[in-house]
């Protein structure tokens, strides 16, 4: 039992009451002998005084900041992918910065060796030549890209950020259960992971002297723009897109740093440069971090039947186009079997032994490592030799203590001995536990902890914290890693004083206005219909209110004007079920794009926009026609509202906002003719007029001009030609034209571009025409004329 | 003795609705090898594209990629050139058996481009297929020495397939065509190496042309008419690679020009292309291959 004496002023006595680390285990709160680790101390103190209720509100801050920020996590199953809340553990991992010290000289030794290592895989080949690692193992394994042998990077290195996945052994030491070099994830997650602990220990977290993570962000980013030749061109992030499971982080790091996020699409290879579609044409990319794996960097060169990369890239790194962070092929050092070889490499390398030992692996391609993982089957995990998974996630055909999962093989002597070369035995570790609080006390649980290095003008760093990965049991072999459970922030704590430092302050160079200029096309393009669908909603909304207003009044559907509004609506969606399929649609497509542009949009106005579809996808189903469906359609007017007020009192006016605004005003232009093209028709039936003024939004505005009955003429006139009302289609065009003219090449040669002309065209008419020159077949032809200018929008500027 | 031909190659594509912008990557133009020189010839296309580099690939493949920044109906892609060809020698059979062969591959401890290692293991269009090994276990005395199992292994798959250009398309899986037991060079091809790799024995995929016409009193080998392909095996470290052509069960001689060597098709394709084109496309080879001032 640890000598968990209630601390000064507990309330919380039970906190530790049975936490013991299991015999033969290190444990990271308590020392072999049952007391507790200093380090953590304060921490643990902290926690005794809150009673359990304290905690519990506490921990439920923490994950609303997660859910706030929209830091969730893809589940993939059998039948696609769900998104989960996001597992945060709240109580940190807790290490002493001297020890963490050492710790990263291990680590900046092994990411210096694994630079050699990769320069020469991609290079002279000597480790091959030497005997040092087998012929067979680099020629047989994917991430090897030959048509990168050969090709020198421009910055001069190959490794720029690297990952590690580091475990404690039972004799308190550290080691490395795999080396990730393709393109790590889980730091933009250390950084989410540390707000949210902040937030669930106010008191306690700045005056606990934890290393900051803001410096290692502002060291890398700077790394990154002193990378770029000749300090031209940008720095980009190239993601896979929205369904990569770490998408989120990889537009937080943009926003976070700056950069500016880029799927391949965005990306045209030119002669002898990079360089990212814009609205304003191509404008080149200089260094590129890459969260894409290599080989779907490229379909000419690499993977052919990739959709995901940019084709001729190999090509422009060839002709040092770009920095590529990692250089393309990195992937090769995930190999799992390199591990059995890196000790000895090292030797001829570095001229030392491993400061930070990997996990013990053997490859049983060779006949004496594959007796010895035959003869000690019960402690080996033995797995593909060339996969680049870490040991805890198992591949289908693994075998575990000498027994197959998931195969149906005979005997694994037999498939040792037939596919030795394709395999490897590695040691089946014991981790260390870290506490969890669970069931309403701490408990102790298996941790992997993944470390972070960035390549600077000083050469390598380490992030003084990490993304800690905490077992779901209290099992604390390796192997209890793969069912998943949960993620905790790593404190580095120092003995002195940590000073607050924001990535603000760590600015390198002269303050820099952005070029407000630099929109790539597919943000544009987002940006416009998410615009469009957002306005699109809310019109399908104001339909669909007036009709269940009316509904409920008369109670029956027969009647002429419901019939008539029926008929209208059909175009778009049935009136019977009150949330129709088509409005989710128009949702889910505005949610869409948002998501796809995130990096560009606040995080308030994403919320928003994510509750208004969470909310009508909550309705769906459980509202009736008529009184409660109006009710319903007013609620999520309201929400509807939230979002475009936050969008558009507080997005900056940047060029990416002003396709926002033309989509909307488009869409409402749009809508608003269409609606007149039926609702202002001389057949209509009476109450017609009515229904297009209240779903234009203008009944009080009506009242206050006219003073009479609606007529074909006052709704017409207010509808389309009113100036003043921000309802009317002259508006919409006024603005459109206005937000244009802010745009790049709106003139060519003194000459308007031919979207502005028509634009000029379609306002001067709606400014000096009169209502009854607007006729029915008139305001279909401006609905024509309003689609044509989408056409010419994207042509200029989103395609 | 050798051979100096001329050759020429026209690979023409129509297009229905041609993409913006196009970028490919050619593998025409043949190989300088110590059986083999490429006298003179040129690479061109029709157009003439925006943008030409001419690299040199892992292989060792001559390799021009072309881009053309704009909307094409139809581009032709053309190499024309003189190349001569010297007999092998046929020496006699050095090859060890599969014990010895795979003691020569643990020994060849390279990365270098002709190295066994890149040629045994899966490939893009080549994986180790079970169906394919047991096949070649049927027809081959696996106690014999790696050539004479290559040579069996040829024989065989001459005497099951069927040579039918109808039968496969360019993206036919092998064992699809194994199965049907026809196609064409591309398909002998491939079944031929993943037989071989299964077998242990290391084996890549030639791309090339075939003498057009044959010498006065032979046979017209197949696969004259457009771009050919055949083996390599390595037969071990005294031997090395040694060509053979399945379709024809010939050991590749005078008759055959290298263009490119890689572990299948996907690494030298003639024409590789990032064609972002909504609707179809046609293509038409047109191949020249003859003796100079011969026949």
């Amino acid at each position: 039992m640890p000598d968990s004496t209630p601390m000064p002023g507990a309330t919380n006595p039970d906190l530790l009451s049975g936490y013991s680390a299991r015999e033969g285990v290190a444990d990271e709160l308590m020392q072999p002998d049952g007391r507790l680790r200093p380090v953590w101390q304060p921490l643990i103190d902290f926690l005794s005084r809150q009673t359990p209720q304290d905690l519990a509100n506490r921990f439920v801050r923490g994950d609303q900041y997660l859910h706030d920020a929209g830091v969730y996590y893809r589940q993939y199953t059998a039948d696609g992918s769900t998104e989960r809340d996001w597992p945060l553990s709240h109580v940190p991992v807790v290490i002493a910065d001297d020890e963490w010290e050492a710790l990263s000289d291990g680590i900046v030794q092994r990411a210096e060796l694994l630079e050699k290592v990769m320069a020469d895989l991609y290079g002279p080949g000597d480790l091959v030549s030497r005997g040092l690692l087998p012929a067979q193992l680099i020629a047989q394994c994917p991430e090897w890209l030959r048509p990168m042998v050969g090709i020198r990077p421009r910055s001069g290195h190959f490794l720029h950020f690297l990952a590690f996945e580091i475990g404690r052994s039972p004799d308190g030491s550290w080691f490395v259960l795999g080396d990730r070099t393709q393109a790590p994830s889980g730091a933009g997650f250390a950084l989410e992971n540390r707000i949210a602990t902040s937030r669930v220990l106010p008191e306690h977290y700045p005056q606990a002297q934890v290393k900051r993570l803001a410096p290692f962000f502002g060291h890398f980013r700077d790394a990154l723009n002193g990378l770029r030749e000749g300090g031209q061109g940008r720095v980009a992030i190239l993601t896979p897109g929205q369904e990569t499971d770490t998408f989120f982080e990889h537009a937080y790091i943009a926003r976070y740093l700056g950069f500016t996020l880029l799927e391949s699409e965005d990306l045209k290879v030119e002669a002898e440069r990079l360089a990212v579609r814009t609205i304003s044409g191509p404008e080149p990319v200089s260094v590129i971090w890459r969260r894409l794996d290599s080989r779907y960097a490229d379909p000419l060169e690499l993977d052919e039947a990739s959709a995901l990369g940019a084709p001729g890239m190999v090509g422009a790194l060839r002709a040092g186009a770009a920095t590529m962070v990692n250089s393309l092929g990195s992937g090769v050092l995930e190999a799992r079997a390199l591990l059995a070889f890196l000790p000895r490499i090292s030797q001829h390398l570095m001229g030392e032994k491993l400061k930070l030992p990997n996990i013990a692996t053997w490859w049983c391609g060779q006949p004496r490592e594959r007796n010895y993982v035959l003869q000690n089957m019960g402690r080996m995990m033995i797995g593909p030799a060339l996969s680049t998974h870490l040991p805890f996630e198992l591949d289908a055909t693994t075998v575990l203590g000498g027994a197959f999962r998931g195969s149906a093989l005979p005997s694994v002597e037999d498939w040792l001995l037939r596919d030795g070369e394709t395999l490897v035995g590695q040691e089946a570790v014991t981790l260390s536990t870290t506490p969890a609080y669970v069931d309403g006390r701490l408990q102790p649980r298996p941790m992997t902890v993944r470390v972070f290095a960035a390549r600077t003008p000083a050469g390598w760093t380490v992030m003084p914290g990490g993304y800690a990965r905490i077992g779901r049991t209290d099992d604390p072999t390796a192997l209890a890693m793969q069912k998943g459970g949960s993620v905790a922030d790593v404190w580095i704590v120092s003995d002195t004083p940590t000073r607050d430092p924001s990535l603000a302050d760590q600015t390198a160079g002269p303050f820099l206005r952005r070029m407000p200029g630099f929109l790539p096309s597919r943000a544009g393009d987002n940006l416009y219909w998410l615009g469009r669908y957002v306005e699109r909603a809310e019109g399908l909304i104001r339909l669909l209110r007036a009709y269940h207003t009316r509904l409920a009044e008369s109670g029956s559907a027969a009647q002429p004007l419901l019939a008539y509004q029926r008929k209208y609506l059909a175009g778009y969606a049935d009136p019977d079920d009150p949330i129709p399929p088509p409005l989710l649609d128009v949702l889910q497509s505005a949610r869409g794009c948002a998501l796809r542009v995130r990096d560009r949009f606040s995080p308030d106005g994403w919320l928003a926009l994510d509750d208004l579809a969470r909310s009508a996808n909550g309705m769906a189903g459980t509202l009736l026609p008529g009184d409660q469906a109006a009710r319903g359609m007013g609620e999520l007017l309201r929400k509807l509202a939230g979002f475009s007020g936050l969008v558009h009192e507080n997005m900056f006016r940047f060029t990416g906002w002003r396709f926002l605004s033309i989509g909307r005003a488009l869409e409402r232009a749009d809508t608003g003719a269409g609606l007149l093209f039926a609702f202002a028709e001389e057949t209509a039936p009476p109450g017609a007029f009515d229904i297009a003024v209240e779903v234009a939004d203008s009944v009080m505005t009506h009242r206050r001009r006219y003073s009479v009955e609606t007529n074909r003429n006052t709704v017409i006139d207010l509808l389309a030609l009113d100036e003043n009302n921000p309802r009317s289609i002259v508006y919409q065009i006024d603005l459109i034209r206005r937000e244009v003219g802010q745009l790049p090449a709106a003139r060519s040669n003194g000459r308007l571009s031919d979207l502005s002309s028509a634009l000029l065209k379609l306002h001067t008419e709606l400014r000096i025409t009169t209502p009854d020159a607007v006729t029915t077949k008139r305001l279909g032809e401006i609905r024509a004329e309003i689609g044509s200018l989408s056409v010419a929008l994207s042509a200029q500027y989103l395609e | 003795m050798s051979v100096l031909y001329d050759i020429s190659l026209a690979i023409i594509y129509n297009y229905d609705q041609p993409a913006a912008a196009s970028r490919e990557m050619l593998r025409i133009l043949p190989r300088t090898l110590p059986e083999q020189q490429l006298v003179s010839g040129l690479v061109t296309t029709e157009p003439a594209p925006d943008f030409r580099r001419d690299t040199v690939d892992f292989f060792g493949n001559p390799a021009t990629e072309v881009v053309f920044d704009r909307p094409l109906d139809a581009v032709t892609f053309r190499f024309s050139g003189r190349v001569r060809r010297r007999a092998e020698s046929t020496s006699l059979d050095l090859s060890p058996g599969l014990t010895g062969l795979a003691q020569d591959i643990a020994e060849a401890q390279s990365l270098g481009n002709v190295s066994p290692h890149h040629f045994l293991g899966p490939s893009e269009r080549v994986r180790p297929l079970a169906e394919i090994t047991d096949f070649a276990r049927a027809n081959v005395d696996t106690g014999t020495s790696t050539l004479s199992m290559v040579l069996a292994l040829s024989a065989a798959l001459h005497r099951e397939m069927t040579f039918d250009p109808t039968a496969t398309e360019v993206a036919t899986p092998p064992l699809e065509a194994f199965r049907n037991r026809r196609g064409v060079c591309q398909d002998f091809s491939h079944m031929m190496i993943a037989a071989l790799r299964g077998l242990g024995i290391p084996a890549g995929y030639v791309s090339g042309f075939l003498r057009t016409l044959p010498p006065e009193g032979q046979e017209r080998l197949e696969g004259a008419d457009a771009m050919h392909a055949w083996v390599q095996a390595w037969c071990g470290a005294e031997m090395g690679w040694v060509q053979f052509d399945p379709t024809n069960d010939i050991i590749a001689s005078t008759d055959h020009v290298v263009v490119a060597l890689g572990r299948d098709y996907s690494d030298v394709a003639p024409i590789k292309g990032s064609l972002r084109s909504a609707g179809s496309h046609t293509s038409r080879h047109e191949v020249d291959v003859k003796p100079v001032g011969g026949n």
